[in-house]
């Protein structure tokens, strides 16, 4: 478990070194100028000495090689440096929208898995029934409606049958548990749904699997009965894949929620990015890419700690 | 001893079971019309080869046959209780408790990610209501039970850290935690070493015999029939054939079946034949049974009689037997002779003497795999083959027998240079091919060939017969244009001993048996000097695995073939091999001629492995004394020092922890390496 431990941790941090070159040099080669679209776009006119001091203020003067070594010196240091829009440090514009984006994603997770888990346990048992195939097709559903049609679809089915949408911000979960629940629920669901459609699918085929191997034959024999054989015996296993599944789709997740913060105009880091890129706020964009690696990296550490715990044969003993 | 026949209170009772799969291309019907029982504390066998429903039948006691199963019976009763109108919670009430089930590969049939002590305790907290800590204190009682030491620690392992052997012991400890009225086994060491399979097959006798448990063993091997069963049943096309006593229908079998099955196995210790009495043929279609005896169509001494009814009938000598021809078998005027069918009629010529030169030449050869174990921890290095010494003559087969890991494999995958050899020299006619590169390579490649285990995944399955045939003489310019190909591929498959038509079809459409053929012809058409079989004919059928050793033995003759049979079963290589090698932890612990090895195994690991082979002659009561080979082979990792085998050797001393024993002569024509001969 230590070795385990020891190799991912390695992994971690070069995969995080390699995005965050990736993301740089891809900026760098893409046209366009953070501060010359700041003050030129839209007819604006400034001087060229200006121009060049608001440059030479956020570092943008300096050779490429010397902005790529303050990138990744800052990244050790936790500084992602400033906005040149809002001209705030940009771990400031991060942290005051990150804890609605976080509770939203934890949210979906626990939607999509909550919905996963029977609906394909129940596909899988009744396979080949009308049952079955109603939950296939909502599945496949699921997996091919793009999140921001899915998400007008919800306000319009809200505003037509209740003439009313949860706003957002309002509530705090210690204070108004329901109404927070309700004002996350919404958009959790719609994230939540694409993610639970395709852990269904994934969570069918392997218990169908599972339910032909010799060890669930054997636990039939030795009298379990038909539900504990399922739920002890074979989800266990079935579930293997599921977990390794959640951390690759947990990065569809996360580009769920960027475009239905944007249709939800909840302001969190989705909706924030979606500005940064339509500013062309480098340090902004890099920042926030460096955010989902984070985040995305950690999950999926976080699942092959998971999938060691559920699977004995992973562990180094 | 088996109790009489006319026990008044069988523990099962099986009458006229027909059991049939709804399938797209018409009902499989598996079991048709079965009838037996099981009296108290008796071992009954259930064998036939596979396909004959004798699996089935039994998972339709256990009902646990899947859904798309249709059961019919006239009686199906266990204990007095009619399992046919059993409410599912009742039939799951015995399943467990009253009956017990133990599978055939222990790798599959555990959960891996359950404790053994979860997998163990579950029936004895479901069916006995033990609490907690009584089942896991009952749960340590089996595992010591079952030769399982150090039982509180293991019990919280998971299924992995157990070797196969290990993991069986805990299959028939689940199987036994209910004291259950009867156990089944459904070919429990098919999958398991020979040494390991006495160990288990002992364990079970003593424990049903101890216990008073009934035990229904489900086998293909007619020799653990001989040596552990008191009653047979013989099994084909879904049907009863025979059944009785062992020592009557194995001595005395009144079905030509049962005769035939008897004269294709190879035996230890009955005087050698030149070809197994085979039965030709394969086993009919389960969706097109033939009328009457499923067995008269591959039956040399088939009458018309044969194609109508064959009732039971009770024989002379007591057993059970569906054939027409029981009568004439009894009054001595009607015996198994088998069906020479095509060229075989031509008498086989004289065994030609192997060639004085050899062939190949193994000197000092060596195989090391570097094992890494983490990230930090340093590689290991595992000895797969060390210091191997050995000639091979022209026409002469080696045969290597040894327990899984023992290197046999890994040896032969050096010899064809399909492996790298760490050290030593590897001359084929004289010349150094241990670092051949390229065409010269190629070269060799095409004079020495292979043959695998398993027929079913070592042939492309989306490639016709004629194109997998012909691949190599075309890829090695063995032919000139695509006629010549298709005639020489023609003529190969002649010569296996197939149709013309075959070679137009794929993979999936022929039998496990005509695979190997077309296994072996793809072989034959580099025309090499040279074949590695490596367990050619382990994963076939006994009537099948007859034939397919009948046509390797043509072929040397025919084409003066030098072959190395690797195998586990010495009774398969004592028919094959002209010189018998042992290997164990890759090495070879004695190398000797057939007949003296057969005669006297010296090193005490080949006498160990010989008497644990269980054998037909068994029934007989002529049991050789089993001598007891404990554990299991050590880990590759860290062999013991000096001789690998001192670990479980009954006569081990001091000295041999000190050096490994090299090979010398002590007897003619035998090579040991032990110290005892020093």
């Amino acid at each position: 478990m230590i070795t385990l431990l020891v190799k991912r941790s390695l992994q971690f941090v070069f995969t995080l070194w390699a995005v965050a070159t990736l993301i740089f040099f891809m900026l760098r080669v893409l046209p366009g100028d953070p501060i010359e679209f700041k003050y030129l776009s839209e007819g604006g006119s400034v001087a060229a000495e200006q121009l060049q001091a608001q440059k030479a203020r956020f570092g943008y003067d300096r050779p490429v090689h010397e902005q790529y070594i303050r990138w990744v010196g800052g990244l050790t240091r936790m500084d992602l440096g400033i906005s040149v829009w809002s001209e705030n440090p940009i771990t400031e514009e991060i942290r005051s929208r990150f804890g609605i984006t976080f509770q939203l994603a934890v949210v979906a997770l626990f939607i999509g898995l909550l919905l996963a888990i029977p609906l394909g346990v129940a596909s899988a048992l009744t396979r080949g029934t009308w049952l079955d195939q109603l939950i296939r097709v909502s599945t496949v559903s699921g997996q091919s409606i793009p999140s921001f049609w899915m998400a007008m679809l919800v306000i319009l089915a809200l505003l037509s049958t209740t003439g009313w949408i949860p706003s957002i911000q309002e509530a705090r979960f210690t204070e108004q548990p329901m109404e927070y629940l309700a004002q996350l629920f919404f958009p959790a669901l719609v994230v939540g749904w694409r993610l639970s459609a395709v852990n269904a699918r994934l969570l069918r085929s392997s218990l169908l699997d599972v339910l032909g191997q010799d060890y669930v034959r054997t636990a039939h024999a030795k009298g379990v009965p038909g539900s504990r054989v399922i739920w002890r015996h074979a989800l266990g296993n079935a579930l293997l894949p599921t977990v390794t599944v959640v951390g690759i789709e947990f990065a569809g997740l996360l580009g769920g929620l960027v475009v239905t913060e944007q249709v939800f105009n909840i302001n969190g880091i989705g909706r924030l990015l979606i500005q940064a890129i339509s500013y062309n706020d480098l340090a902004l964009i890099q920042g926030l890419v460096m955010l989902f690696s984070l985040i995305f990296v950690t999950v999926n550490f976080a699942v092959d700690i998971v999938y060691a715990l559920l699977d004995p044969r992973v562990r180094v003993h | 001893m088996s109790p009489s026949d006319s026990s008044p209170h069988p523990l099962l009772k099986v009458r006229d079971l027909s059991v049939s799969f709804a399938s797209e291309t018409g009902d499989v019907r598996a079991v048709r019309g079965l009838s037996y029982e099981v009296r108290p504390s008796e071992i009954l066998a259930i064998v036939g080869e596979s396909g004959s429903g004798k699996s089935v039948s039994s998972l339709a006691v256990m009902g646990l046959l899947p859904g798309n199963a249709k059961i019919n019976a006239r009686e199906l009763v266990f204990k007095g209780q009619d399992l046919l109108s059993i409410t599912p919670a009742a039939m799951r009430a015995l399943r467990g408790r009253e009956i017990g089930m133990i599978f055939q590969d222990p790798v599959t049939a555990l959960n891996p990610v359950l404790t053994i002590g979860e997998q163990i305790t579950e029936p004895l907290k479901l069916h006995m209501g033990m609490s907690e800590s009584q089942a896991r204190a009952r749960a340590q009682e089996l595992l010591t039970l079952v030769g399982i030491s150090d039982a509180p620690s293991r019990l919280d392992q998971y299924p992995h850290q157990f070797s196969g052997g290990m993991r069986q012991r805990v299959m028939i400890a689940i199987g036994l935690s209910c004291n259950p009225r009867l156990l089944i086994a459904d070919e429990p060491t098919t999958a398991l070493d020979v040494t390991i399979q006495a160990q288990i097959l002992e364990l079970m006798q003593d424990l049903c015999r101890r216990l008073g448990v009934a035990l229904v063993i489900i086998t293909h091997n007619l020799g653990v029939v001989a040596r552990y069963a008191d009653r047979v049943l013989v099994m084909y096309g879904g049907r009863m054939l025979e059944c009785g006593t062992t020592a009557t229908v194995l001595q005395q079998p009144r079905h030509l079946y049962t005769a035939g099955l008897l004269s294709s196995v190879p035996s230890l210790d009955s005087p050698l034949v030149g070809r197994l009495a085979a039965i030709e043929g394969s086993p009919p279609d389960p969706r097109r049974w033939p009328e009457g005896c499923a067995f008269a169509p591959r039956c040399p001494h088939a009458q018309s009689a044969c194609r109508g009814e064959t009732p039971v009938q009770t024989t002379d000598v007591g057993s059970v037997s569906a054939c027409v021809r029981a009568p004439e078998m009894a009054a001595g005027t009607l015996s198994w002779t088998p069906l020479h069918s095509g060229r075989h009629t031509v008498a086989a010529p004289a065994r030609r003497a192997a060639d004085k030169g050899s062939l190949v030449e193994l000197r000092d050869l060596e195989k090391t795999f570097s094992v890494r174990r983490g990230l930090w921890s340093k590689t290991a290095e595992v000895k797969a083959v060390g210091g191997v010494h050995l000639s091979i003559a022209r026409g002469e087969t080696i045969g290597v027998v040894g327990e899984s890991g023992c290197g046999k494999s890994t040896l032969g995958r050096l010899l064809l240079r399909l492996e790298e050899p760490s050290a030593g020299t590897i001359l084929f006619r004289g010349q150094d091919i241990t670092h051949l590169r390229d065409h010269q390579l190629r070269d060799f490649r095409r004079q020495a060939q292979v043959v695998f285990q398993d027929p079913f995944s070592s042939l492309n399955p989306r490639q016709r017969i004629s194109d997998i045939i012909s691949e190599p003489m075309r890829v090695h310019g063995l032919v000139k244009s695509r006629a010549e190909a298709r005639e020489q591929t023609l003529q190969l498959l002649n010569l296996v001993g197939l149709r013309e038509d075959h070679a137009d079809r794929f993979a999936h459409q022929l039998s496990g048996g005509q695979r190997q053929r077309i296994a072996i012809a793809r072989a034959l058409a580099m025309r090499p000097d040279f074949i590695v079989c490596d367990e050619a004919v382990s994963a076939l059928d006994v009537s099948i695995q007859a034939q397919v050793v009948n046509l390797l033995s043509d072929l040397q003759q025919q084409l003066h073939l030098s072959y190395f049979f690797i195998g586990h079963d010495l009774a398969v290589v004592r028919q094959i091999a002209t010189r018998v090698v042992v290997m164990y932890l890759g090495r070879i612990v004695e190398v000797a001629e057939r007949d003296a090895f057969y005669r006297q195994p010296l090193h005490p690991y080949a006498q160990a492995l010989m008497s644990a082979i269980p054998s037909v002659s068994d029934a007989a009561g002529t049991r050789r004394t089993l001598i007891p080979i404990r554990g299991e082979p050590p880990s590759p990792m860290a062999p013991p020092s000096g001789c690998a085998f001192r670990t479980r050797c009954p006569h081990a001393m001091p000295e041999c922890a000190q050096q490994v024993p090299a090979l010398r002569e002590v007897a003619p024509g035998q090579q040991v390496a032990c110290l005892k001969f020093a």
